[in-house]
C-alpha cells in the first residue's frame, strides 16, 4: 500500500518537474525569452520538484513509523473492556497478534470467535482509513507544494540558489547519519543494559564466574538459577581470539615481509590477491568449514595421539578464525612495511646487512608501531566475529584455558539469547544487550587505539 | 672498527675485522636463507588454506546439482484423478496422487506383500513425489487416462546411497539404507530406471525439511530484495555524505568527530549493528521483522562507512584543477561537483560500492539478530515478505542433521561464492577500465 503511494509520489514529481520547466519558460515570456530567467528553467523545474516531494516523502516516512503502533494502540485501547478482562499483558498481545493475523489473512494461534472476527474487521478498517489518509494527506500536501512552487516561479525568483541550498542540507543530514548511526548504537545498548544492570549488579556480571541465563518463567521451577557471571565468556572469547591470533600474526607478518621484501614482482601480483580472496570469503562459509571439516579433523588427530578433543573445541574455531584474519594482518603490514622508506634499506645493506638483518633489525622496528596497530584492529575483528564460533565453538559456559575443551563466547551468547522467541523485559534479552555493550565498548578502545597508532605512524614517514 | 684494526695491526697477527665478518658469514647467509624459507613457506600456508577451504567446499557441494531420480510407469486413470470428468482444478488437486505413485512403484515389485517391506518399498520415494504427479496432472490435465512413465524424485537417504555417500560395505546396522533396499535399487538401476540427472529443484524451491525438496530460490530472491533497498538506501546517502565530507564541510571539531567516527564504525563488529536494528527499527519503529525492509536498513548503515570512505578516496583523486575550471567559467560550487568532479569520480565511487554490496550479501549474524533466521518456506515477492537471505540460508542448513543437508549447503555456498565472486571481478575490472592517471 505504502510502496504503491511511494510509486505515485514519484510519478507526481517527474510531473511537478516537467510544470515546473514548463512555468518558468511561459513566465519569461517563450523560449527566445528564456535569459530573463535567473536560472536555467531546470531549476525552476527542480524546485517545483522539491516543493512536491519533499514534504509528502517527509510525511511517508514518518506515517510508516507510526502507523501501525498508533493503530495497534488504537485497538488496544479498545480491547480492554469485556475481552481482555483478566488477561495477562502476554495473553493481551497473542490477541492482538491473532486479530492482526486473521485481519490479514494469515494463520492465527487459537479457535476464531465471532469476537475476534469482529475485532479483526475493526482492526483492518482502522488500517484502511489509516492508509486512506495517508493518501489523501500525501497527495494533498504534494498538490499544496506544487501549487506554491508555481505561484513563487516568476524570472527574478533566483531558483538555483534555493535548490542549492535544499541540495546543501540534504547533504548534511546524509552526511551526519554516521553519528546518529553511533548514537543508535550507543543509545540503544545503553539503554537496554541499564534494565538489565537493575536487576543484576554490574559488579556480578563483570566478575561473576558462573553463566546460566536460564531464568524461571514460574516461581517454583527447577533449575532456572539465572546467573550472570561473564567472565567465563569473556575467557572463552579470549581463548579463542588468542589461538586465532597465534596462526594469524606469524603467518600474515611473514607473508607480508616476504612479499614485499623477497617475492618477485610477477609472484607478489599473483600471490597478494589469492590471499585477499581469505578476507571476501562470508564468515557464514568458514563457519560451516570450521564445523565440518576442520573440527572432525582436530578431533580425530587428537584422539589419535591419545587425546580427549571436544567436538567444539576452542582450538578448531580458533584455528579458522586466524586463517580468516591472515588477510587483514598481511594486508595492514604489507602497507606499513611499504611506507618504511627506501633509504633506510640501503643504509642498512650499504653497511653490509644482509636481507633478513635488514628486515629484522631495520624495517620491523621502523614498522613496529604500525604493525601493532595493524595487529590491535585483527584482535577487535577476531573479538567480534560471531558466525565462525556460533558454528563451530560451543554453547555451554566452561571456565577454562584448556584450548581443547569447549568453550562459548561473548558473541555466541548474544546471538542464542536473541534468536528464538524474546521478550523486550525479560533479564535473558537485557542480557545480550550487556553484552552487546561489553563488546561495543572493548572493540570501540581497541579500534581508537589502534587507529591511533596508524595515523601517527603514517606522518612520521610522510 | 677497522680503523682500529690497520693501526694496531702492526704487531703480532691479531684478527682483523673481516675475519670475524668472513667467519660469521655463513652463519648470517644459514640464516638468510631461513628466514627467506620461513617467508615463502607462510605464503605457501595461506595459499593452500584458500585451495583447502575451496577444494573442501566444490569436492562437498558438486553432487548437490544432480538428484536421483526413479522412472515409475504410472496410469493415469481417469476413475481415480477425475471420476466425473469435469476436469475442475479442485478435483484434480484433492486427487489421491500418493496411491497413484505407490501403486506404479509396486507395478515394479510386485513380489513385495508384506506390510511391513511395502512400507520399505514406498520410503525410497520423496514425499514430494505425489506433488510432482499432481503438477504435471495439473499443468497437462491430457494426460489423464493414459499411462506415461514418469521421473519421480528418490528420498534422500536413497539420493545419498547413488551418490555413494552410504557405504555399501558397513554393517548394515549402521546404514539408513538397508540390504532389502539396496537390493531393489539394483534392480531398478538394472532397468534403468534410476538415474541422476540435474537438480532443477534447488534452484526453483524455497526451503524445505526435506534435503531433496529444498533449493535456493526462496533464500536467493531474499537476498535480491535485501540488496536491491540496501543498494538503494546506502548509495546516494554514501556518495552525498562523502562529497559533503571531502569537498564543502568546514575543517572544524564537528566535522573531525564525523570523521573518525565513520572510521571507528567500520571496525564496529557487525553484530552489535544487529542490536541496533532490534532495539530501534523493529522495536522502536515497529519495521516488520524478517523482512528485507529491516535487513536492508540494518546493512545499509553496516555498508556506509566502506561507501563513504570509498567515495572520498574517489573524489580526492581527482586533480583541484577540474574543479577550478568549473569554477572559473562560472560554474557555482554545487554545479562544479555535480556537472564536473561527481562523474569523474564515479567509478571509484561504483567499485567501492560494488565491494560494499559484497560484504553486504555475505553477512550473516546482524540478520540472525532481526529474525531473518525464520524457516520460510514461500519464496519472497516484496520487501515487506517474511524471508531469508543466501548466507542465513547457509547457516540454517549447516545445522541440520540429515547428512543431505551437507551438500545443499555447500553448493549453496558455491552459489553465494560464485556471487561474490562476479561482484568483485565486476569491481576489479571497473577499475581497470576506468582507472586514469592525472
Amino acid at each position: 500500500m505504502q510502496s504503491t503511494l511511494l510509486i505515485v509520489l514519484l510519478g507526481v514529481f517527474a510531473l511537478a518537474y516537467h510544470f515546473g520547466c514548463k512555468r518558468a519558460v511561459s513566465v519569461a515570456g517563450g523560449a527566445k525569452q528564456i535569459r530573463t530567467l535567473h536560472s536555467r528553467p531546470s531549476y525552476y523545474g527542480l524546485y517545483a520538484a522539491l516543493w512536491t516531494g519533499l514534504p509528502a516523502l517527509l510525511l511517508l516516512g514518518v506515517w510508516a513509523g507510526f502507523q501501525d503502533t498508533i493503530v495497534t494502540a488504537l485497538m488496544k485501547a479498545e480491547l480492554s473492556g469485556a475481552m481482555t478482562e483478566g488477561m495477562s499483558p502476554g495473553r493481551v498481545e497473542l490477541l492482538l497478534n491473532d486479530i492482526k493475523n486473521l485481519a490479514t489473512g494469515n494463520i492465527t494461534s487459537g479457535e476464531v470467535t465471532p469476537k475476534i472476527q469482529v475485532a479483526a474487521d475493526h482492526y483492518a478498517r482502522l488500517q484502511g482509513i489509516a492508509n486512506l489518509t495517508l493518501w489523501a494527506l500525501a497527495l494533498a500536501i504534494a498538490g499544496g507544494g506544487l501549487a506554491i512552487a508555481m505561484r513563487q516561479t516568476i524570472p527574478q525568483m533566483r531558483a538555483r540558489n534555493r535548490v542549492e541550498s535544499a541540495t546543501m542540507v540534504i547533504l548534511i543530514l546524509f552526511s551526519s547519519i554516521a553519528i546518529l548511526t553511533t548514537l543508535g548504537i550507543v543509545l540503544s545498548v545503553m539503554v537496554e543494559s541499564f534494565l538489565f544492570f537493575r536487576g543484576v549488579a554490574p559488579t556480578e556480571f563483570l566478575f561473576g564466574t558462573e553463566w546460566s541465563p536460564q531464568t524461571a518463567l514460574r516461581k517454583d521451577q527447577v533449575g532456572a538459577s539465572g546467573a550472570f557471571g561473564a567472565v567465563p565468556l569473556f575467557a572463552g572469547t579470549l581463548l579463542v581470539s588468542f589461538i586465532a591470533m597465534l596462526i594469524a600474526v606469524p603467518i600474515g607478518l611473514m607473508a607480508a615481509i616476504y612479499l614485499s621484501e623477497y617475492a618477485p614482482r610477477k609472484i607478489r601480483a599473483l600471490a597478494k590477491p589469492v590471499l585477499e580472496v581469505l578476507a571476501g570469503i562470508p564468515t557464514v562459509v568458514y563457519g560451516f568449514f570450521a564445523a565440518l571439516t576442520v573440527a572432525p579433523f582436530v578431533r580425530e588427530l587428537g584422539e589419535s595421539i591419545g587425546l580427549a578433543v571436544s567436538s567444539e573445541s576452542a582450538l578448531a574455531a580458533g584455528f579458522v578464525m586466524g586463517i580468516m584474519i591472515i588477510p587483514f594482518v598481511s594486508s595492514l603490514s604489507d602497507d606499513v612495511i611499504n611506507a618504511v622508506p627506501q633509504s633506510m634499506r640501503d643504509g642498512s645493506y650499504a653497511l653490509g646487512a644482509t636481507k633478513a638483518e635488514t628486515v629484522r633489525r631495520v624495517i620491523i622496528p621502523a614498522a613496529l608501531p604500525g604493525i601493532v596497530g595493524g595487529v590491535l584492529l585483527a584482535v577487535s575483528r577476531a573479538i567480534g566475529e560471531t558466525m565462525i564460533v556460533v558454528m563451530a565453538a560451543g554453547l555451554t559456559a566452561n571456565l577454562t584455558w584448556n584450548p581443547l575443551e569447549t568453550v562459548t563466547t561473548v558473541t555466541v551468547q548474544i546471538v542464542t539469547l536473541l534468536t528464538g522467541d524474546q521478550e523486550f523485559d525479560s533479564p535473558k534479552t537485557l542480557a545480550a544487550f550487556a553484552l552487546g555493550l561489553t563488546l561495543f565498548i572493548v572493540t570501540l578502545i581497541l579500534n581508537i587505539i589502534a587507529l591511533h597508532i596508524v595515523r601517527k605512524y603514517r606522518e612520521q614517514y610522510e | 672498527m677497522s680503523n682500529q684494526a690497520t693501526t694496531s695491526g702492526a704487531g703480532a697477527p691479531r684478527k682483523r675485522a673481516i675475519d670475524k665478518v668472513n667467519a660469521s658469514l655463513k652463519r648470517r647467509y644459514a640464516a638468510e636463507r631461513r628466514f627467506h624459507l620461513i617467508g615463502m613457506g607462510a605464503v605457501i600456508l595461506g595459499l593452500s588454506f584458500v585451495a583447502i577451504l575451496f577444494l573442501d567446499i566444490i569436492s562437498k557441494g558438486y553432487p548437490a546439482f544432480q538428484q536421483t531420480y526413479i522412472q515409475l510407469q504410472v496410469h493415469f486413470a481417469a476413475g481415480m484423478i477425475d471420476p466425473d470428468g469435469s476436469r475442475e482444478r479442485d478435483t484434480l488437486v484433492r486427487a489421491n496422487y500418493l496411491k497413484l505413485v505407490r501403486d506404479a512403484l509396486k507395478e515394479q515389485f510386485p513380489e513385495v506383500t508384506d506390510r511391513r517391506e511395502q512400507r520399505a518399498l514406498n520410503a525410497i520415494l520423496s514425499p514430494a513425489a505425489p506433488l510432482q504427479l499432481q503438477d504435471l496432472v495439473l499443468s497437462n490435465p491430457s494426460v489423464i487416462g493414459t499411462t506415461r512413465d514418469v521421473w519421480v524424485l528418490a528420498d534422500d537417504d536413497i539420493d545419498q546411497f547413488v551418490k555413494g555417500h552410504i557405504k555399501r560395505d558397513l554393517p548394515q546396522s549402521d546404514r539408513r539404507v538397508k540390504d532389502q533396499t539396496i537390493a531393489w535399487l539394483d534392480v531398478l538401476d538394472e532397468r534403468g530406471r534410476l538415474e541422476k540427472k540435474l537438480n532443477t529443484p534447488f534452484f526453483t524451491n524455497g526451503t524445505s525439511r526435506e534435503p531433496e525438496l529444498a533449493g535456493i530460490a526462496g533464500a536467493l530472491m531474499g537476498s535480491f530484495y535485501t540488496l536491491l533497498l540496501t543498494l538503494l538506501f546506502s548509495f546516494p546517502i554514501g556518495v552525498g555524505a562523502a562529497l559533503y565530507l571531502e569537498e564543502f564541510a568546514p575543517k572544524n571539531r564537528w566535522t573531525d568527530i564525523i570523521e573518525v567516527n565513520i572510521n571507528n564504525l567500520a571496525a564496529v563488529p557487525s553484530i552489535v549493528f544487529g542490536l541496533l536494528g532490534l532495539a530501534v527499527f523493529i522495536g522502536f519503529f515497529g519495521v516488520p521483522r524478517s523482512t528485507p525492509l529491516v535487513g536492508a536498513l540494518v546493512l545499509t548503515l553496516m555498508t556506509l562507512p566502506t561507501i563513504i570512505i570509498a567515495s572520498r578516496a574517489a573524489l580526492k583523486s581527482v586533480p583541484p584543477s577540474i574543479r577550478e575550471g568549473a569554477l572559473g567559467v562560472g560554474a557555482s560550487p554545487l554545479q562544479a561537483q555535480f556537472h564536473h568532479v561527481l562523474p569523474l569520480a564515479m567509478p571509484g565511487m561504483l567499485t567501492g560500492t560494488i565491494i560494499g554490496m559484497a560484504q553486504a550479501l555475505g553477512e550473516t549474524a546482524p540478520l540472525l539478530m532481526i529474525g531473518m533466521i525464520a524457516f520460510i518456506v514461500d519464496i519472497p515477492g516484496g520487501f515487506t515478505d517474511p524471508s531469508t537471505v543466501l548466507p542465513v540460508q547457509i547457516f540454517l542448513w549447516a545445522d541440520s542433521p540429515e547428512r543431505g543437508f551437507v551438500e545443499k549447503t555447500s553448493a549453496a555456498i558455491m552459489v553465494l561464492l560464485g556471487f561474490l565472486m562476479l561482484m568483485n571481478l565486476a569491481a576489479v575490472l571497473l577499475r581497470r577500465k576506468f582507472e586514469r592517471r592525472w
